[in-house]
Order: structure tokens, then sequence, then C-alpha cells
């Protein structure tokens, strides 16, 4: 279990509770799939990938996101019971989904930039600090039920 | 990996904007370096570490500084850093996970400060360049 320090909830939370978890999340999965062009490959489905205008307009990669970005909120809400939080989704992106954990890491390091670039004055090297330990303890979590 | 012309471009814009500030950046640089990932501070075991120290500005600004030669010769960056890639190879032998982690730092750096500027179109590039400077760097480890 991963232990967090009163202060690493606090930055976690705080700055949670000010993401746009529709324009954050878009954002990020477009990021991802534009500057690691490889990960579009779990995406076949989406439409138009071909640049990365495409990419930041395409209705269902920004909904995508919003979804993702949704059920990253279930980690923070239950910081002390990540594993737990996430073992559907890690046996679903396991079974069905086949996507390799090294993607986890992928969007949760996107998603800390994209975080520093909306909240510039907040974004503190404490509070990316927590927000690494908690994007790194997701992605250890969605990991866990491969088998 | 190849740096197309767009990439290039690119990489000389963000470097129009932080190229006045590479003291400030270089330090915030590590300052983020050392506290997000402090098994980075295995290297530096003779440095003052607190935020903002002296040997941090002056060290990030040699970094960054080294980064700014590759993209003035960012056509021919092994050859620019040739001396610099022999002595992470025979002296710093720095394990390659970290210039990773370093150029992820550095990223976070530029979306904080200059956000516009950092676009996805800019960042693929930007991430592009670091990881061919990473990987001239480490080029004669083995």
């Amino acid at each position: 279990m991963v232990h967090w320090t009163a202060e690493e909830k606090h930055y976690i939370t705080s700055l949670w509770s000010k993401v746009n978890v529709e324009e954050i999340g878009g954002e990020a999965l477009a990021r991802l799939l534009i500057v690691y062009p490889w990960t579009q490959r779990f995406f076949t489905s989406f439409g138009n990938l071909s640049s990365a205008s495409a990419i930041l307009h395409n209705a269902k990669v920004l909904a995508h996101g919003k979804k993702v970005l949704t059920s990253f909120g279930d980690a923070v809400k239950n910081l002390d019971h990540i594993k737990q939080t996430f073992a559907q989704l890690s046996e679903l992106h396991s079974e069905k989904l086949h996507v390799d954990p090294e993607n986890f890491k992928l969007l949760g390091n996107i998603l800390i930039i994209v975080l520093g670039i909306h909240f510039p004055k907040e974004f503190t090297p404490s509070v990316q600090a927590a927000w690494q330990k908690l994007v790194g303890a997701v992605a250890h979590a969605l990991a866990l039920g491969y088998h | 990996m190849v740096l197309s012309e767009s990439d290039k471009a690119n990489v000389k814009l963000v470097w129009s904007k932080v190229g006045s500030h590479l003291e400030d950046y270089g330090s915030e640089t590590l300052d983020r370096l050392f506290t997000v990932y402090p098994q980075t501070k295995t290297y530096f075991p003779h440095f003052d570490l607190h935020h903002d120290s002296a040997q941090i500005r002056t060290h990030g600004k040699k970094v960054l500084s080294a980064v700014g030669e590759a993209v003035s010769h960012i056509d021919d960056i092994a050859t620019a850093l040739s001396k610099l890639s022999d002595l992470h190879a025979q002296t710093l032998r720095v394990d390659p996970v970290n210039f990773k982690l370093l150029n992820h730092s550095f990223l976070v750096v530029v979306g904080i400060h200059h956000p516009t500027v950092l676009t996805p179109e800019v960042h693929v590039s930007l991430d592009k360049f670091l990881s061919s400077v990473a990987d001239v760097l480490t080029s004669k480890y083995r």
C-alpha cells in the first residue's frame, strides 16, 4: 500500500478540486497520441488521427480522455485503497484491451506536463512530486492484474 | 529517430524563449529532478542541493547551455556533443535512465513558464530532440 503524508494528500486533493476533467483529460489523451504516436494503435476505431490538429479536435479522443481522467479521480478519492480501486480496470486492460503497462507510465507523465501547463502557480516541485507518486501508484495498480 | 525540419524549427522556437533564462530554468529543472526523483541526488554527494543553491544554479546553467549547443548544431548533435559524450561514458557514467528523468523535468519547466509555446506539436518535437541528446550522451557507454 502506498503511504501518503498529510501534505501529499493535501497537494493532490486541492489541485484535483481545480481540475476540469473534460478539458484536462481530453488534452492529456490527445498529447499522448501526438507525442507518442505508437499509442494510436489502441484507437484505430477513433477516426481521424492523421495530424495533431485532427487529434486535438477528435470528439472520440476528447470523450475518452474525459472518461480516463474521471476514472483517475477514483484514485484521488481512494488514496489509501488504490490497488483495490483499480483491480477490475487492471483485469480489463490486460485481458480485453491488451494494453502494455508501459503506456500507463507514458500517460501519467503527459498528465503531469498538462497539469504544469494549466496550474503554473500551484505546480511547485513538491506538488509535482506528490502527483508523480500518484500517477506511479495508478500505473502500478493497473499493471497488477496482468498475468 | 530523425528530427524533421519542422521538429528543428520547433526546437529553435522553444530556445528563442528559454535561451535567456538558462540559469533560472536550469536551476528549476534540477530542483524538480532532485525533489521528484531523489535517487538522482546520488550523483551529487559533493553538492549543496538546497533549493536554489549557487551550485545548483551554476550546474543547471551548464547543463542547459550544453543543450543549447545541441540546438545550435541541431543538424549534427553527435559532433557538437562528442566531448560531453566521452565525459559521460568515461567519467560521469550517469545511468541512462536518468536522462529521461531530466528531460521530463525540463519539459515540465518549459510547460509551466511557456504554456502557449509548448503546444502538442512543439511538445513532441522537443521530446524527440531531448531524446536525441540523451542518445548521443549515452552512445559511447559500451
